[in-house]
Formats: C-alpha cells, sequence, structure tokens
C-alpha cells in the first residue's frame, strides 16, 4: 500500500553533445541538463580547438601573422585578413590606393556569400533538409574557383597584405566574377524556394530562440544576430571602411521578431545585398595600383629585386623585420559575414605585435546559448547551434 | 574618421574627476585611462547616460606591459548605436602579482566570457563575475599563457 501513495521518484538528467556530433558543427561540447525533453541548462564547453593564435602573433611580423588569421574563422578566411590589414593600416596611419579597396570589397562579399551558402547547407541540414546543402555548395564552388585564381588558395586565399593586396586581378578573373554575379540571383531562387515558405522549416525555426533587441545588444550580438532582432545596425553602412561609403547596399533586419526565422531572413537577403555589391565593384572597378608606394611597407616588385641592389635590401628588410608601425594602440572592427569581427592592436614601435586581440564573432554570439536554450526542447538546440552561425575556429582562436 | 576626443571622454571626467587619470586619442580612437576601482560604476554611467548609450561592449581584453609595471590593463572598447562611435576605457591594475578588477558581466552580459577568457589567459580575476573558470584551457592548466614570462613553446 505504501508504495502505491509514493509519488514517482523524477531527477533531471545531464547529458553531453558533441564534441563529436554531427550537429555542432566542429568540436562544441554541450553540458545539458534535462527535465525529460526540456532544457534547464546548457553550458557550451569550448576550447577544443584553441590553438593560442593571439600568442603566436606575438612573436611574429605582422605579415607573418596574416596566415594565422586566415585560419581564424576558416569559413571566411579572407575577411579577418581584412580585419587585420586594416587594423595595422590603421596603426600605420595609410591608407591603400583605391583599386585595392574595391578589389578587397570584392572578394569579402564573395566570402560572405561563401559563408552564408555554408550557413544555410548546415542549419537547413541539421534540421532535416538535404538539398538546400547540395545547392548551396554548388555556389560556393564557384567562389573558391575564384578565391584559387586570385592567389592559388581556396579556402585560404590569403591574397591582402599589409599595404594593399598580393597583386592585382588575374586574367579572366572579371569575366568569371561577372558570370557568378549575374547567375545568382537565380540560383539563390533555388535556396528560397526550398525553405522561405517550407511549413516544416518554419516549424522548426519560427519563435525559436527569441531575443529582442535591447537584449540582443547586452549580450554583444552583432551582424546578422543582431539585425534578425531588428537592430538596424551594419559597420560597413555605420563606420564605413575600405571604401564601403561608395556602393549602395541594403542592411536587411528580416522579420524582427528576434528568431530563428527572422535571423534566416536576414543572411539570406545578405547574400543578394553582397551580390549586388559585388556587381558595383566590377562596374566601377577604378585602374591603378594595388599596393601602396612606400618601401617600408610594400614589397619592391620581383624583377627589381633580382637586378637591384637597393631593391634586394628593401626586400630582405622587410622580410627580416617586418612593417614597423609606430607605438600605440587601435582597435578595428569590419562586419564579418557572422558579426563584428575586431583587432585590438598593441605595437611597441617594433615588427612584431604586443598584443593581438581578436574579437571573433562566434565566441560572441555562442555565449547566449544557455539564455537561449533554456526551457525550450532539446531538438531546439540543434536549430540554435545553426542559427549562430558559429565556427569551432572562430570560437577559439 | 573623426579625428577628435570623444565627447563621452569629456563627460567622464566632469563626473568622475578622481577616476580619469589620462584621455587620448591616436588614430580617431579616444582612450580614457581610469583607475580599476569603480569600473563597474563607470561603465554603468556608460550605458545608461542619455548623453552616450554605450549599449554594446565590443571587447574586454587584457594586455601584459612586462617588464613595465603596473604591468596588466583591462581594456574595453564600447560601442554606442547613438552616433556609431567607440570609446577605448584602459584601467591598469595595481597588483602585479594578484591582479583584479571588478566584473562588469552586470552591466554587459556580453563581457562574460571575455572576462573569462582574460582570467585564463592572464589571471586577472575578476570580482563579482557570475562563474569565473577557465574556458579556453581545461581547468587543470597551470600558468596563464598570455602572460609575457609564458614560453611560445615547449616547457
Amino acid at each position: 500500500m505504501d508504495n502505491l501513495l509514493r509519488m514517482p521518484r523524477t531527477e533531471t538528467m545531464v547529458i553531453n553533445v558533441g564534441p563529436q556530433h554531427p550537429s555542432t558543427h566542429g568540436v562544441l561540447r554541450v553540458l545539458v541538463e534535462l527535465d525529460g525533453e526540456l532544457i534547464l541548462r546548457a553550458e557550451p564547453d569550448i576550447g577544443y580547438l584553441h590553438r593560442g593564435i593571439e600568442k603566436l602573433c606575438e612573436n611574429r611580423t605582422y605579415h607573418q601573422c596574416l596566415p594565422l588569421m586566415n585560419r581564424v574563422d576558416y569559413l571566411a578566411g579572407e575577411v579577418n585578413n581584412l580585419g587585420f590589414c586594416l587594423a595595422v593600416e590603421k596603426l600605420l596611419g595609410i591608407e591603400v590606393p583605391k583599386r585595392a579597396q574595391y578589389i578587397r570589397v570584392m572578394i569579402a562579399e564573395f566570402t560572405r556569400i561563401a559563408s552564408h551558402t555554408f550557413w544555410l547547407g548546415t542549419h537547413a541540414h541539421d534540421l532535416g533538409a538535404m538539398t538546400p546543402l547540395f545547392y548551396g555548395f554548388r555556389e560556393r564552388e564557384k567562389i573558391l574557383d575564384l578565391c584559387e585564381m586570385v592567389s592559388g588558395g581556396r579556402m585560404f586565399p590569403l591574397y591582402f597584405r599589409v599595404g594593399g593586396l598580393a597583386a592585382d586581378l588575374p586574367e579572366g578573373f572579371i569575366p568569371k566574377a561577372w558570370e557568378f554575379v549575374n547567375e545568382f540571383p537565380e540560383k539563390w531562387k533555388d535556396y528560397d524556394n526550398l525553405l522561405t515558405e517550407n511549413i516544416i522549416w518554419k516549424e522548426r525555426t519560427v519563435g525559436v530562440g527569441v531575443m529582442t533587441a535591447e537584449e540582443a545588444l547586452n549580450w554583444g550580438w552583432s551582424g546578422p544576430m543582431a539585425r534578425g532582432s531588428g537592430v538596424d545596425w551594419d559597420l560597413r553602412r555605420d563606420r564605413p571602411y575600405s571604401s564601403y561609403e561608395d556602393f549602395d547596399f541594403e542592411v536587411p533586419l528580416g522579420t524582427k521578431e528576434g528568431d530563428t526565422y527572422s535571423r534566416y531572413l536576414v543572411r539570406m537577403q545578405e547574400m543578394l545585398q553582397s551580390n549586388r555589391i559585388i556587381r558595383q565593384v566590377l562596374e566601377k572597378l577604378p585602374p591603378g595600383e594595388v599596393k601602396v608606394s612606400d618601401p617600408r611597407i610594400s614589397l619592391p616588385p620581383k624583377e627589381q629585386v633580382y637586378s637591384d641592389i637597393s631593391a634586394l635590401i628593401n626586400h630582405f628588410l622587410l622580410i627580416k623585420e617586418g612593417v614597423t608601425p609606430p607605438k600605440g594602440e587601435v582597435y578595428q572592427a569590419i562586419e564579418a559575414p557572422k558579426g563584428e569581427f575586431g583587432i585590438y592592436l598593441v605595437s611597441d614601435g617594433t615588427g612584431q605585435p604586443v598584443r593581438v586581440k581578436i574579437r571573433a564573432p562566434s565566441f560572441v554570439n555562442l555565449s547566449a546559448m544557455n539564455r537561449l536554450a533554456q526551457g525550450r526542447l532539446l531538438a531546439d538546440m540543434i536549430a540554435l547551434i545553426g542559427t549562430m552561425d558559429i565556427v569551432l575556429a572562430d570560437v577559439d582562436r | 574618421m573623426t579625428h577628435h576626443i570623444h565627447p563621452a571622454a569629456e563627460l567622464l571626467s566632469a563626473n568622475f574627476p578622481d577616476e580619469v587619470t589620462q584621455i587620448s586619442e591616436f588614430r580617431g580612437d579616444t582612450t580614457v585611462t581610469i583607475k580599476p576601482g569603480r569600473i563597474r560604476e563607470i561603465c554603468t554611467f556608460l550605458r545608461d547616460n542619455p548623453e552616450t548609450l554605450f549599449k554594446y561592449c565590443s571587447v574586454v581584453a587584457g594586455i601584459d606591459y612586462y617588464p613595465a609595471s603596473p604591468r596588466f590593463a583591462v581594456v574595453y572598447n564600447l560601442y554606442s548605436h547613438k552616433d556609431h562611435s567607440r570609446l577605448t576605457l584602459k584601467a591598469f591594475l595595481t597588483d602585479d602579482v594578484a591582479p583584479v578588477i571588478d566584473s562588469v558581466t552586470p552591466v554587459w552580459n556580453g563581457a562574460d566570457w571575455h572576462e573569462r577568457e582574460t582570467f585564463d589567459m592572464y589571471g586577472i580575476r575578476f570580482q563579482g563575475h557570475p562563474n569565473l573558470k577557465r574556458i579556453l584551457l581545461p581547468e587543470s592548466w597551470a600558468g596563464f599563457p598570455l602572460r609575457k614570462e609564458y614560453p611560445q613553446r615547449g616547457q
């Protein structure tokens, strides 16, 4: 009789999601405390991909930091380099030639499309829609081909340099880029048709992971994450760098609900806006140099290095000692595909930085995980990881 | 890019005359150096004052200026959506051996992980932080890697 009267004993369960789980987009481990299927607490455990890039930078010349920067957010490699180059150029107090600025914008926007198609593919795949992944990768592949044309590297083009670009655009690049720009809006419709009005997609994303505008800023959200909550803010428009003020584009805000669906709409529209910017770059691309002519910053042309002793010495010094910005500290932020990518740079006047702090968007976005997941179902957490568009290399650095 | 001192710097030195030790401008970035003692109060002031409205904290970073003393500093980069301006706050920590400063996580949730990372890498303690423990490195790790005495490779 006693047994019948006793209430059933319940207890919460702690489970481990990751670090090796297909939906965690890398090596993210989340400790989830569950009451049935309801999440009571979701605590991300990060650091599995920590490579100590900030420490490594302190023992390198500024140019030697660039390959490391490529690998911070490896889905948008060249955007990180843009941020780093701009920070060093800000320290130096220089501006690169207009042509270099335009080409940088073009590569950065191509990278944004590539990063967003990757996000779309994996996010949709996590929620059970297989096809967008293939469509997204179809376009991403073309962008990687373009990156390969400019420098040989696909995911890590390493095309930007402090003071400009490694070289001018190769022959045949412009027609290829036009080809992409002209056909992308048509291809984009494939993603849109599959998901935007898809009832299953909406069931999984509408109302999931809601964040108000005020809260989003308090949590340090930037980029598409903040815009999905209705924060009308884009660093490209509001604090333009690299000649973004020359281009016409809109800042999409989704449904402003601050849910996963709204962030989906924002990123979808951003792809079209990026395409629009690239179109304008191709139309307006000015002729001229692609790096500053200061011998303390730019390497001399290779032919001169072989024939002219002063060019050889110049080359040697720049490789050995690197560029030497004056003593000072700057913070430079750019609009990376995932949000605000910032570099806090401290120089003591030598060729090596004293401190390179990388403000990575994924790191900050992910910190709101527990806030978003509490009270939701375990299945929603998969949607949340997808919507935050995290790259673990960007989180851990 | 604007090359003048951010008006918030004047506002700070008017409201916290004993806390502000230096105001400087470099390449368009205004840096206000303050004493660490009332950091949370100053940050709350900057966030809520209708003239500044720094509702967004971009980054919290530790810096090791070894061999200078005080060697540790914490910098905060703030962004105001009112006029899309930035302000850098910088506080040198008085204790070189056991550096400590108040946490600003109660002001901006976004500072939470930045502060944990700064603790992880520099051993700077943030008083009043809700969950101050290592974030990137394992709990059992010895030493603070971004301190200048920590070797780049091998041990």
